[in-house]
């Protein structure tokens, strides 16, 4: 130590006291703790899953619809294959209502509306949609849809619930994206004497692109693992069907039925179905992040 | 406290003794001349003084560039010692060698030696911690901490030691060390950042000096400031020398000849000239140093 | 935009043809016809919830029917406390678990950790919003509950003599497990807002504490986190309105009871499971009890989620340059944040 001569009061002012150094060691580790804490469950969940799930998968059970013998151990109780289509069938027509909606709205409330009276209207309520507890979608697609037209559970109902489940979602996002358009990029637009529908359509839209796929792909993300707003609308069934006019399997709904069975088959049934679940949001996920890339904005 | 450290000549230490006014002759702008009565009556009694740093060989490296290329330099205690030089020139990040806040940066180090009287700060014995509560820092950007009132603000660095000792009285002190105490006597418990440009910045001055360091390094303090808030610190450093060390990084000459006592000329990494400051401005020894001074470039 | 008259072509270039103009009415006149629609089905979706509930209101009063503690469908009693605290209680619990430990990941992103851990760090914890609900309620009752049951019975003996907590028979489905899991859904919302607004804390600040000598946790403690409080409690109750309004996963890892919870590790319910259980087969004056549920259930979230949207934006502004779009922008894409971390 390079302090020969060095007053005894200065190699004292230059420590620091053991308690703080303690304290700073303690409080860094109870940090680093508690982040491994919360990494924690993301293993399990992703190991159990892959144990549980990976086993019921085969061939079959990709290509079989559930048979609906839940309780006879001998029977086979077939694959998920309805519910593989069906949440595919349900979350595209659901996509297809909700993304071109909700893209309207936000160029509407970020090119024409703006700040005004209006706008913040429609932005409040927008917000609070996003609150709205999921199964309330299904209680009002029910009522309105079901009860209302005195018909019975479809395919397409679930997919109207999950539109307006997706509805907030989008707009919020894509209005983000938008607004991240420099002004700059309109404006010089605007000043070539382009009119504002091509400013929209050749400029901001085409800047904002990759940005408003990213949102939207997490949104169909969320709505491919929401059981609640089928469960009173889609309803459940076995059987494959393209027709979005009646009942309709879905992969959430098919594992909510499944979890309360005492059989076991079945609950091995609803570990592979849920593992396709999360790997087809986690692909999802995947291409959202991987075109966030190519976004030239933020 | 009877004054520790080397015995060089600190013609300064003496509060009695009045300022050398021989320097005016030499420089262009008005030196202020503050009393030593007033001094002391603002200041409060001196209770140590500042000591003496070196830099040995000092590098400082961002990643694989090198921005200080080997700086030997001495500031004398008790002594204000300006470094001036062209923007880009290394003369910030020497000086946040000296405290160690340069390796706060990612990538980034330093080589070499800076001796706090006869300690190296940079030995692996010494915590870097503690090396910034005896070496303190006045930022180009008044900071003082949003959330807190200009009380606490003061107390923050006394708090972190937590010794006993009335902190008001230290408080107290540290404000009147900085000017700053009739101002705000009565408004102690109202949030720091609800000062002026000029009072914001001698609240740093005072939360610094809080904890009674032996240097403090200034950076660029007064460019963010109007010219009456200007004039005030640097009445003020005058004031500070007597119990402290205090180097200023400043772009403006005439600052640097109203205050320090000695001043540094730093090009591109390098320290070209070092001297007394009326000889740095009125007879350079080095060309280059000439050139600046005199306005040629930077 | 008529021009005056000028010799030559001066008016055409001025002027647009009424037929150029069209498409740009067309298009703002169609997108506010759009916008408004959207407003109508919002509003009228509430109307409609609410005109359906009215039957079960009308019955004991709004309050009556929040505050009973009688929720017996088969008997005709809709007092709907037993749901109420069982919400209540298996968010509360979501929160005490949940919001530190995600405050402390943020901050060991943000602050400590290694600068290449960074990303990959951010990306492991929003991962989990990605696991939709059902999944959870899997994993937790399959694999979480039975794990816990042990040590839950141990802590329910041991401590026999607090009420709520000690002194009874751990079930399977139960509160604690739900509250748990609960808190694991919302640690990617939590740990997304508190990071975002971490990292807009200005160096300045953080190098002021350094330079007076603070150690790296002094730091945090005196630059960071003050400066951050406003972000972090929006963040947090943004995590209780999530937590508020889950259903799948709680209504599997809950139970079904009718009673109120009476200890920590015995069956509950709550507003969201009993609509999931029991609209199935409701009829009449049930089937508006569960949509006053739900009601009741929207409100909540409605109020806690507009409080924490205050408290973000607020972040947000104190954050950024005082122009509109800056910070309407800054505090959206905070909330944008914390939504895609929302998952389902």
């Amino acid at each position: 130590m390079s302090a020969q001569g060095a007053t005894p009061e200065l190699l004292g002012r230059l420590a620091v006291s053991p308690s703080r150094r303690r304290r700073d060691r303690i409080a860094r580790g109870t940090i680093l703790g508690a982040t491994i804490l919360a990494l924690i469950p993301l293993v399990l969940i992703v190991y159990y899953l892959l144990k549980k799930g990976l086993g019921s998968w085969s061939s079959d059970f990709f290509t079989t619809d559930p048979t609906g013998n839940t309780f006879f151990k001998t029977s086979t109780i077939g694959g998920i294959k309805s519910a593989i289509l069906g949440t595919i069938e349900i979350v595209a027509l659901a996509s297809a209502i909700a993304i071109p909606l909700g893209i309207a709205v936000a160029v509407w409330l970020v090119e024409y509306g703006r700040d005004g009276r209006f706008a913040q209207l429609v932005r409040f309520f927008v917000d609070v949609l996003t609150g709205v507890p999921s199964i309330v979608f299904g209680l009002f697609i029910y009522i309105v849809l079901v009860v209302g037209t005195g018909s019975s559970y479809a395919g397409y109902k679930g997919s109207i619930a999950l539109a307006l489940l997706m509805l907030p979602v989008v707009i919020r996002s894509a209005e983000v994206i938008l607004l991240l358009v420099p002004a700059g990029l309109r404006e010089s637009a605007l000043a070539l004497g382009s009119p504002r529908w091509r400013v929209i359509a050749r400029i901001v839209l085409p800047t904002a692109l990759p940005g408003m796929v990213t949102g939207v792909l997490l949104a169909v993300a969320r709505a491919a693992g929401e059981t609640a707003p089928l469960l009173f609308t889609a309803g459940s069934t076995h059987v494959t069907s393209s027709n979005l006019g009646s009942f309709m399997n879905s992969l959430p709904v098919q594992i909510y039925n499944d979890v309360n069975s005492p059989t076991e088959s079945v609950v091995n049934r609803a570990w592979g179905a849920a593992l396709t679940l999360v790997a087809l949001i986690l692909l999802l996920n995947l291409l959202a992040r991987l075109i966030s890339r190519r976004s030239r904005l933020a | 406290m009877t004054p520790t450290g080397p015995t060089e000549q600190v013609s300064n230490l003496d509060p009695d003794t009045p300022p050398d006014t021989g320097r005016e002759t030499a420089s262009e702008a008005a030196r202020p001349i503050v009393s030593p009565e007033r001094r002391e009556e603002r200041a409060g009694p001196v209770t140590h003084a500042g000591l003496s740093v070196k830099l040995e060989g000092l590098k400082a490296f961002y990643g694989k560039a090198e921005q200080v290329k080997g700086i030997d330099l001495e500031f004398k205690a008790n002594e204000v010692t300006a470094i001036i030089g062209p923007s880009g020139c290394g003369k910030s990040t020497m000086v946040r060698c000296i405290n160690r806040m340069h390796e706060e940066i990612p990538g980034a180090r330093a080589e070499g030696r800076v001796m706090l009287d006869k300690i190296d700060v940079y030995d692996p014995s010494i915590d870097v911690v503690a090396v910034r509560r005896a070496i303190g820092m006045v930022f180009q950007k008044p900071n003082p901490f949003p959330t807190m009132s200009i009380f606490d603000n003061v107390a923050a660095g006394l708090r972190l030691t937590a010794r006993r000792g009335d902190l008001r009285e230290k408080v107290e002190r540290a404000l009147r060390g900085a000017g700053l105490w009739e101002e705000v006597a009565d408004r102690l418990s109202e949030p720091g950042a609800g000062l002026s440009g000029g009072q914001q910045q001698r609240l740093c001055i005072a939360r610094s000096l809080a904890v009674e360091p032996e240097v403090i390094l200034m950076d660029e303090p007064c460019s963010a400031l109007d010219p009456i808030a200007t004039l005030r610190i640097e009445e003020l450093i005058d004031e500070l020398k007597a119990r402290v060390t205090i180097v200023i990084v400043t772009h403006n000459m005439q600052q640097a000849a109203r205050v320090a006592d000695r001043t540094a000329f730093m090009l591109d990494g390098k320290l070209i000239e070092v001297g007394p400051t009326p000889t740095i401005f009125t007879t350079p020894s080095d060309p280059r140093t000439e050139e600046y001074v005199t306005g040629k470039f930077g | 935009m008529e021009a005056a008259s000028v010799p030559g072509g001066g008016r055409a270039l001025l002027a647009r043809s009424p037929l150029a103009r069209l498409p740009d009415r067309a298009l703002r006149y169609g997108l506010t016809v759009l916008a408004a629609l959207i407003l109508a089905l919002i509003v009228y979706f509430f109307v409609r919830l609410f005109d359906e509930a009215r039957p079960a209101f009308s019955q004991a009063g709004v309050f009556g029917f929040a505050f009973s503690n009688n929720w017996n469908p088969s008997a005709g009693h809709f007092g709907a406390l037993p749901l109420v605290v069982g919400t209540l209680i298996t968010s509360a619990l979501a929160l005490i678990i949940g919001v530190p430990v995600a405050v402390a990941a943020a901050i060991y992103t943000t602050e400590l950790a290694p600068r290449r851990l960074r990303t990959p760090l951010t990306v492991l914890v929003e991962l989990l919003a990605a696991v939709p609900s059902v999944v959870y309620g899997l994993w937790g009752i399959f694999f979480l509950a039975p794990k816990l049951r042990g040590a839950e019975q141990w802590v329910a003996d041991r401590l026999s003599f607090v009420p709520f907590i000690g002194g009874g028979i751990v079930t399977i489905p139960n509160c604690f497990v739900a509250g748990l899991v609960l808190a694991i859904m919302i640690l990617p919302i939590v740990s997304a807002i508190s990071r975002e607004v971490m990292a807009t804390v200005p160096s300045d600040h953080k190098e002021a504490a350094l330079g007076l000598g603070a150690t790296r946790w002094e730091m945090i403690r005196i630059a960071v986190l003050p400066y951050c409080r406003s972000g972090i409690v929006g963040g947090a109750m943004l995590g209780l309105g999530r937590a508020i309004g889950e259903t799948i996963a709680v209504t599997i890892l809950v139970g079904d009871t009718q009673q109120m919870v009476s200890h920590l590790f015995g069956q509950s319910n709550s507003l969201a499971a009993a609509i999931a259980n029991e609209f199935g087969e409701a009829t009449g004056t049930h089937r508006s009890a569960l949509f006053a549920a739900g009601l009741v259930l929207f409100v909540l979230t409605l109020l806690v989620n507009s409080l924490a949207r205050l408290f973000v934006v607020r972040a947000g502004r104190a954050t950024s340059p005082p122009r509109a779009e800056d910070h309407t922008s800054k505090g959206a894409g905070m909330l944008m944040a914390a939504d895609t971390a929302a998952g389902a």
